[in-house]
């Protein structure tokens, strides 16, 4: 069972239909899209299509370019978005996000039980089920359309469940998706309380009506033209971070919220700096908290299901099952949640379409082969060939690319069944789940310079890690990448017998 | 990803930050991310580049050696400055023992943390102090 028809949803229902996986989707809303059915509030997209890459559209390296489409096995399919956009800017509206999401559950024949809305869980024992290795228990999803069973449950609701932090007043004023058309704010002086992205998006849109913007949180922003991820301030709303840092008429506090009070038609916000503790009120016409939203999970915390963070997402394994309630799983936005190996602090892509677009299709895969007994073929590698393919994959594998240091490329090394394409995998579960000679290649980055590439080798149940050198161009075939790739490989493959 | 709103009154009680203020503690609050890991989860890997400061805020870690458990953490204690300071790979697994909670740091960011606040500096200089401590003993 699948709950959510998201772009998490219908990604999901889509590859498990293609593995033959009989499932049931249900939607509380009316149509395919999710939360892009109501937002961004300005209507367009943070994340890009690019028109024009020099790689075909029906290609799968071009999904490197295309933030925003569905992942498809068939070439018919492919890159929805580009082909429906309308040219005048390369992030698409939010119609167009909610009609290329429609289109693609359309032209796939992804069935959704919309307008049933999931009420409440229950876990109930169950005879062991033929097939797999969910028997043991059941879960039962209460509905508005009466009582689902199913082994597995996959939740993919999203994370926009207005969250508002325990601020004396902050309850009493409007939340991001509050927002009221632009125009009302006419000569207002607005507070936003949150420096993150969907504070900066308001900002940016109130800048040619309000009189005067504030934004203010106790952390510092974050820009991502300087953390060199998606964390971080996006560029097309760094406009108002000018505007203060050019004295224009912005300013962005770095302080505590201690009270939000009505005062007359507007409000008095009690702010304090949080290094000299010094005080400062100040009075706006508007208060905005674009504080973020929390995972909607409903009774799943009874159940056990573990959570953390101010968004309150569920703990995951790196194949985003709880980490506490066994076959409960998580797709879509939600997955951010399983952190994986997180080096240098730097999140995976999960909480976007363009990363967990590829969750969904690994998610896929995993519950085919372990809950019901579906073996996927593992295509063959000559010894010749592997070098070439690690390195093919590394510059133009779309996985690699979107989900750094979380999604990795394996192939196997097994003296007895030759060399074996394992397919994309959780790097953390690589690394920690022991198992034959293998190597795992992903793209990783610092948060400094430019991605390079990461080869993780498993010789004996010991997995050891060589970080390769970044290319300016972003390539990484040629002689020296060979040569390394090469060596790491010869490791293993010099000791047993050539399968070519 | 920001922490949970009752984390400023956790770590209030830490030793680590003793002699910080309120709005200093919300500041670290948001300052930190926080991770948690299931039971059995690895948190730090032997040999494994780009780990973080973590601070336990629930459940107990084990320190693992070449797969051999020498040691166990609880709420308040911390992991990972080791490497962070040396900028190198940690040369112990850290496990969960139970479902864990963390506050984590990434490496590249704890000198200007620490550098921030001196009181934490210090705080976590005796810690080193008596890690080395008890080492010697055990040595000697």
């Amino acid at each position: 069972m699948v709950v959510g028809s998201g772009p998490g949803g219908l990604q999901l229902s889509y590859s498990l239909s293609r593995l033959g996986i009989d499932h049931a989707v249900l939607s509380d809303d009316a149509a395919p899209g999710g939360m892009f059915r109501r937002w961004p509030v300005f209507q367009r997209m943070l994340s890009w299509t690019k028109p024009f890459t020099g790689v075909s559209r029906t290609s799968r390296a071009y999904e490197r370019y295309d933030w925003n489409s569905l992942i498809p096995d068939e070439d018919a399919h492919r890159a929805v978005m580009p082909a429906l956009m309308d040219g005048t800017s390369y992030f698409p509206s939010r119609p167009e996000m909610q009609q290329g999401l429609e289109a693609f559950a359309e032209r796939t024949g992804i069935r959704v039980r919309y307008g049933c809305r999931w009420e409440s869980t229950k876990a109930i024992s169950s005879p062991a089920r033929g097939g797999g290795q969910g028997g043991g228990q059941d879960f039962v999803l209460t509905t508005s359309d009466g009582d689902y069973r199913a082994p597995v449950v996959v939740f993919a609701v999203g994370v926009a469940q207005p969250y508002r932090p325990p601020i004396s007043g902050l309850d009493d004023v409007p939340h991001y998706g509050d927002f009221r058309p632009v125009e009302s704010y006419k000569d207002h002086r607005v507070f936003i309380v949150g420096k993150q992205n969907s504070g900066f998006e308001i900002a940016t849109g109130l800048l040619p009506w309000a009189r005067q913007l504030v934004l203010a949180s106790p952390s510092v922003t974050k820009l991502s033209v300087n953390t060199r991820t998606l964390v971080g301030v996006r560029a097309r709303y760094v406009q108002p971070y000018e505007d203060a840092a050019l004295a224009g008429g912005v300013v962005i506090l770095d302080t505590t919220i201690e009270e939000v009070r009505k005062d007359g038609a507007g409000f008095l916000v009690r702010t304090r700096n949080a290094t000299d503790g010094r005080e400062l009120p100040m009075v706006a016409d508007d208060v905005i908290a674009a504080t973020g939203f929390v995972a909607p999970l409903g009774d799943l915390p009874e159940l056990g299901v573990a959570t953390f963070g101010q968004s309150r997402l569920p703990a995951q394994t790196p194949f985003w099952e709880s980490a506490t309630v066994p076959g409960i799983f998580f797709a879509g936005t939600i997955t951010q949640g399983a952190a994986g190996l997180k080096k240098h602090g730097i999140p995976s892509n999960s909480g976007a379409v363009q990363g967990y677009r590829y969750n969904a299709r690994v998610l896929a895969r995993h519950l085919a082969e372990t809950r019901f007994g579906v073996r996927i073929p593992r295509p063959q590698l000559k010894a010749g060939e592997a070098v070439g393919y690690l390195l093919s994959e590394l510059s133009r594998g779309p996985e690699l690319w979107h989900q750094r240091s979380y999604l990795t490329r394996v192939i196997q090394l097994d003296p007895d069944h030759g060399i074996t394409d394992e397919g994309i995998l959780p790097l953390a579960h690589f690394i920690d789940s022991g198992g034959p000679d293998a190597v795992a290649v992903a793209l990783e980055s610092n948060g400094q310079g430019d991605p390079y590439p990461a080869v993780y080798l498993r010789k004996d149940g010991h997995v050891s890690e060589s970080l390769l050198a970044p290319h300016p161009l972003l390539d990484f075939n040629g002689t020296e990448y060979e040569r390394q790739m090469a060596d790491i490989l010869d490791q293993v493959l010099s000791a047993s017998p050539s399968p070519a | 990803m920001a922490v949970r709103d009752d984390v400023v009154n956790t770590i209030a009680a830490f030793s680590l930050f003793a002699d910080l203020t309120g709005p200093q503690l919300e500041q670290v609050a948001h300052l930190f991310d926080e991770a948690f890991f299931g039971d059995g989860e690895r948190i730090l890997r032997q040999g494994v580049s780009g780990s973080g400061f973590y601070i336990i805020l629930e459940g107990t870690a084990a320190i693992r050696v070449n797969g051999v458990d020498r040691s166990s953490l609880k709420a308040g204690d911390y992991f990972g400055e080791i490497s962070c300071l040396l900028g190198e790979v940690p040369i112990a697994d850290i496990v969960a023992a139970t479902p864990l909670r963390c506050l984590v740091l990434p490496g590249g960011q704890l000198e200007g943390f620490l550098t921030a606040h001196p009181k934490v500096m210090y705080r976590l200089l005796q810690g080193e102090a008596r890690k080395l401590k008890n080492t010697t003993k055990w040595l000697s």
